[in-house]
């Protein structure tokens, strides 16, 4: 056997209450690719950060050539060879190519003297290696995102990268421009560097990976060579979680249809001819990976992005919507994803916050009273159970759980037809997450239709009267309530074997 | 469905926090202001002691009719500056609005039309401001950095450095000097009052404090943040125009370089009355208190035997020191 460019043993990490990895065990041989498999939320993200440095891990052993590391941090880390390609290329848009490998590759002291004509020529010779056939003097934000990948590549070859870490590196590409990568990455393999590959496209990893190792909850659920596993055997251990919570039954008794899309597209913003019928009293989950434009299509609804083209229709009436307070009109509300920074208004008390959204309505004249906001917002705060201080406490001083309760009732004092809810249970604890739940069932029983994405898979498929799952900014299928966490995951994940497969 | 709280954990709760909290309510959360507010409240007790003449009441009220137009234009920039933006333009429009005022005072325009005049000058000027600024997302600092110098040189190649003379009955508006102090003061405390209402219980006040905390949230609450924003800059140019009309009536003449400064005044009583220049914070009884604190700066040091060219440093100090203060409380908050 050579010897083990990296291995990591038994390493857990920990935020808070959340336990990201409980133990994971990873090696990469030279001249290696090992793909790194897994849902949302997995742990992926985390191992790679703990190998670039950016996270200390809890306990287990990291070793980078044998040797046991213990205080990594991102500069040692770069020091024993380890680079790291992201989904977005992170270059300095307004330096050229020459700066921006001149900037990783010259040590990091203010007062240094930068010879540009050496730099001129090793960036030269670097890029020729990558095969990219571009003026290294061209500003990075002139330069189409493969041509910057190639930049990234090149900056890592120059920094004698031993490792390098490729998280999902062809979200952002066109097929040719995936074949190009790929035929790149196989160049890597060749010249001994050990290639972790993060991907969703199990095509990719059939084409690339010698091993896969496959991520669930946090845990390594096992290592396979590449070529003596099937596909469905990978998807199966990817979600062959049990579901463990207890979701409120559902009754899915769908009678009209509150909210019908017919082939809506937004393509400035990744939303491609989706068609959907919503009822009332019905919870659809939107499900689908990162990026699949789940997202997208919610602030195409909410008016953020209007539609481009497609029609919407709200109670059969034909509607447009072009703005936020169009989509409040026709009774849409929205919570967003990612609380902290948009669900609510940190500064601001929860009565305020909860009473936001309606302020026109229920302070005629313009004139806020006290009176009102605190009597709708004790009211809300009690039927959802939201534990606050007081009504006047700023939001910033409560819990997660409890900070999208008020971006809840928030949305729900507008007294909505149609909720959409985007990732309301991400990041916050299981009591808090059971309860939402609960009162997501309970809103639907009342006759309101809610449109609810999540990546968490159990979720859909536990909260769902119907799951819409989107791949790459159209509806891949639309299924039952009842369906299987696998049948879901290859929807999001797509058919395997295509262009690629040709090509090589 | 959800059990009520096992009490143990109640009683400790109010034993250990509200007591704190109920005596700290009024402070907490207006640390910036209170202290301020001390600091004017020393500054004046100081005086009381150590120079008397100062609270003579002539000074007093020419001190504080001199700034009744600061106080004016401090209630809009604090607003705009609590919306997350700026607007350093408000002395050239300040500038503006007098000679326009000036020109239709001198050509015989009946008082109450040179009002409205020049108070709609000034919304024009807000509105081309907040129209580059919400409309077309430009950065404030830089628009209204364009339109200060804009404002400012076309008026000195307008009148060449020239004053406008007034006919006699504009001063104090035909009243004596002493009503007409008192009204001035009296008008700039109520409109100053009125804002503060408005800003702490009117819903476009929440709206603009919504807007300047997170400009993204809001939107995604159903906020109108572009016209928010743009309705702010108006309203501060309003106020300028109002202020400049305030200014004009003090003195027999107009002086084109009227409002020179002003603007920084104003943004500096807004920073040491506690609005953060992060947007989203602050309070307009704070701005007044702030504004106080540095216009008695400069009898004061007058009273005390000190010489006036410290006047600009005491007043740079005491901004620094606010400043230092809020990124002291940011660290250890």
């Amino acid at each position: 056997m050579s010897e083990r460019l990296l291995e990591l043993q038994q390493v857990t990490k920990s935020f808070g209450a959340v336990r990201a990895l409980k133990g994971v065990s990873f090696d990469l041989l030279p001249g290696e690719v090992h793909a790194l498999l897994g849902e949302n939320g997995a742990g992926k993200s985390t191992l790679i950060k703990i190998i670039a440095g950016a996270h200390v891990p809890d306990s287990g052993i990291v070793a980078f050539h044998g040797e046991s590391v213990t205080d990594l941090t991102p500069s040692r880390a770069r020091a024993l060879g380890v680079a790291c390609i992201y989904q977005q290329p992170a270059l300095f848009p307004e330096l050229t190519v020459v700066e921006n490998i001149a900037l990783r590759l010259e040590s990091l002291r203010m007062f240094r003297w930068i010879r540009w004509g050496d730099r001129l020529v090793s960036a030269k010779r670097l890029l020729k290696q990558v095969g990219a056939n571009l003026d290294a003097t061209r500003r990075v934000s002139e330069l189409s995102m493969p041509q910057q990948q190639l930049v990234e590549i090149a900056c890592a070859l120059g920094v004698g990268a031993k490792v390098l870490i490729m998280d999902e590196p062809t979200s952002a590409l066109t097929r040719s421009e995936q074949t190009l990568l790929l035929g790149l990455v196989k160049d890597l393999r060749r010249r001994g560097i050990g290639v972790v590959y993060i991907s969703h496209r199990l095509e990719e990893i059939f084409e690339l990976a010698d091993r896969v190792t496959v991520l669930r909850d946090g845990e390594s659920v096992g290592t396979f060579r590449a070529s003596e596993v099937t596909e469905i055997q990978l998807i199966e251990r990817m979600v062959g979680r049990e579901v463990t919570q207890v979701y409120p039954t559902r009754d899915g008794s769908c009678a009209r249809a509150v909210l019908e899309l017919e082939s809506v597209s937004c393509g400035s913003s990744g939303v491609h001819d989706v068609s959907l019928v919503v009822h009332a009293g019905e919870v659809v989950g939107v499900s689908g990976l990162v990026g699949a434009g789940r997202t997208e299509l919610a602030r195409v609804l909410f008016g953020l992005t209007p539609a481009e083209s497609g029609s919407i229709r709200i109670d059969g009436e034909p509607v447009r919507i072009h703005s936020p307070q169009s989509a409040m009109k026709h009774g849409i509300g929205y919570v967003p994803e990612d609380r902290r920074r948009h669900g609510i208004i940190l500064e601001m008390s929860v009565a305020a916050n909860i009473t936001l959204a309606v302020h026109s309505r229920v302070f005629p004249g313009g004139w806020l009273r006290s009176s009102a906001e605190t009597l709708l917002a004790s009211q809300f705060i009690e039927d959802l159970g939201i534990k606050a201080e007081s009504p006047e406490a700023p939001g910033a001083t409560l819990s997660g759980g409890n900070q999208q309760k008020v971006s809840l009732a928030r949305w729900l004092a507008t007294q909505p037809k149609i909720l959409i809810l985007d990732e309301p249970t991400q990041g916050v604890d299981i009591g808090a997450k059971a309860e939402i739940h609960r009162i997501i069932r309970d809103l639907a029983r009342k006759g309101l239709a809610v449109i609810m994405i999540s990546s968490d898979l159990p979720e859909i498929l536990g909260m769902s009267d119907r799951i819409v799952v989107m791949r790459q900014g159209r509806v891949a299928g639309i299924l039952p309530g009842g369906a299987e966490a696998r049948t879901v995951m290859a929807m999001a994940v797509g058919p395997v074997g295509s262009i690629l497969r040709e090509n090589s | 469905m959800t059990e009520p709280p096992p009490p143990s954990p109640t009683t400790t709760q109010e034993t250990e926090v509200s007591p704190t909290r109920s005596v700290l309510t009024p402070f907490h959360g207006y640390f910036r202001e209170w202290s301020v507010a001390v600091a004017l409240v020393s500054l004046l007790v100081v005086l009381r002691f150590a120079a008397p003449g100062f609270y003579q009441l002539q000074p007093l009220l020419s001190l504080l009719t001199r700034e009744s137009p600061t106080l004016v234009v401090t209630a809009g920039i604090a607003l705009v500056m609590i919306c997350r933006h700026v607007d350093i333009s408000v002395g050239s429009v300040f500038g503006v609005c007098s000679v326009v005022a000036g020109l239709l005072w001198s050509r015989h325009w009946p008082a109450p039309a040179v009002f409205v005049a020049t108070v709609t000058c000034g919304g024009l000027a807000g509105m081309i401001n907040g129209g580059l600024v919400a409309g077309l997302r430009l950065p404030s600092i830089v628009v209204t950095l364009a339109t200060m110098v804009t404002w400012r040189e076309g008026l000195r190649w307008v009148r060449q450095g020239e004053f406008v003379n007034l006919p006699e009955n504009a001063q104090w508006l035909g009243l004596a000097q002493f009503s007409g102090q008192l009204s001035l003061v009296a008008l700039s405390f109520l409109v100053f009052v009125v804002i503060y209402i408005a800003s702490e219980y009117m819903v476009g006040g929440r709206y603009i404090y919504a807007v300047g905390s997170d400009r993204e949230a809001a939107r995604l609450a159903g906020v109108p943040a572009s016209r928010v924003t743009f309705l702010t800059f108006v309203l501060l140019g309003v106020l300028t125009g109002l202020a400049a009309w305030m200014g004009v009536v003090q003195s027999p003449q107009v002086d084109p370089k009227a409002g020179a400064g002003l603007e920084l005044k104003a943004i500096a009583a807004a920073v040491v009355g506690g609005v953060a220049v992060s947007g989203g914070r602050g309070n307009l009884w704070g701005v007044f208190v702030g504004l106080l604190l540095l216009v008695c700066v400069n009898p004061a040091l007058t009273h005390l035997h000190i010489e006036a060219h410290w006047e600009k440093a005491i007043q740079g100090g005491v901004i620094l020191i606010a400043v230092l203060a809020d990124g002291w409380r940011g660290r250890f908050r």
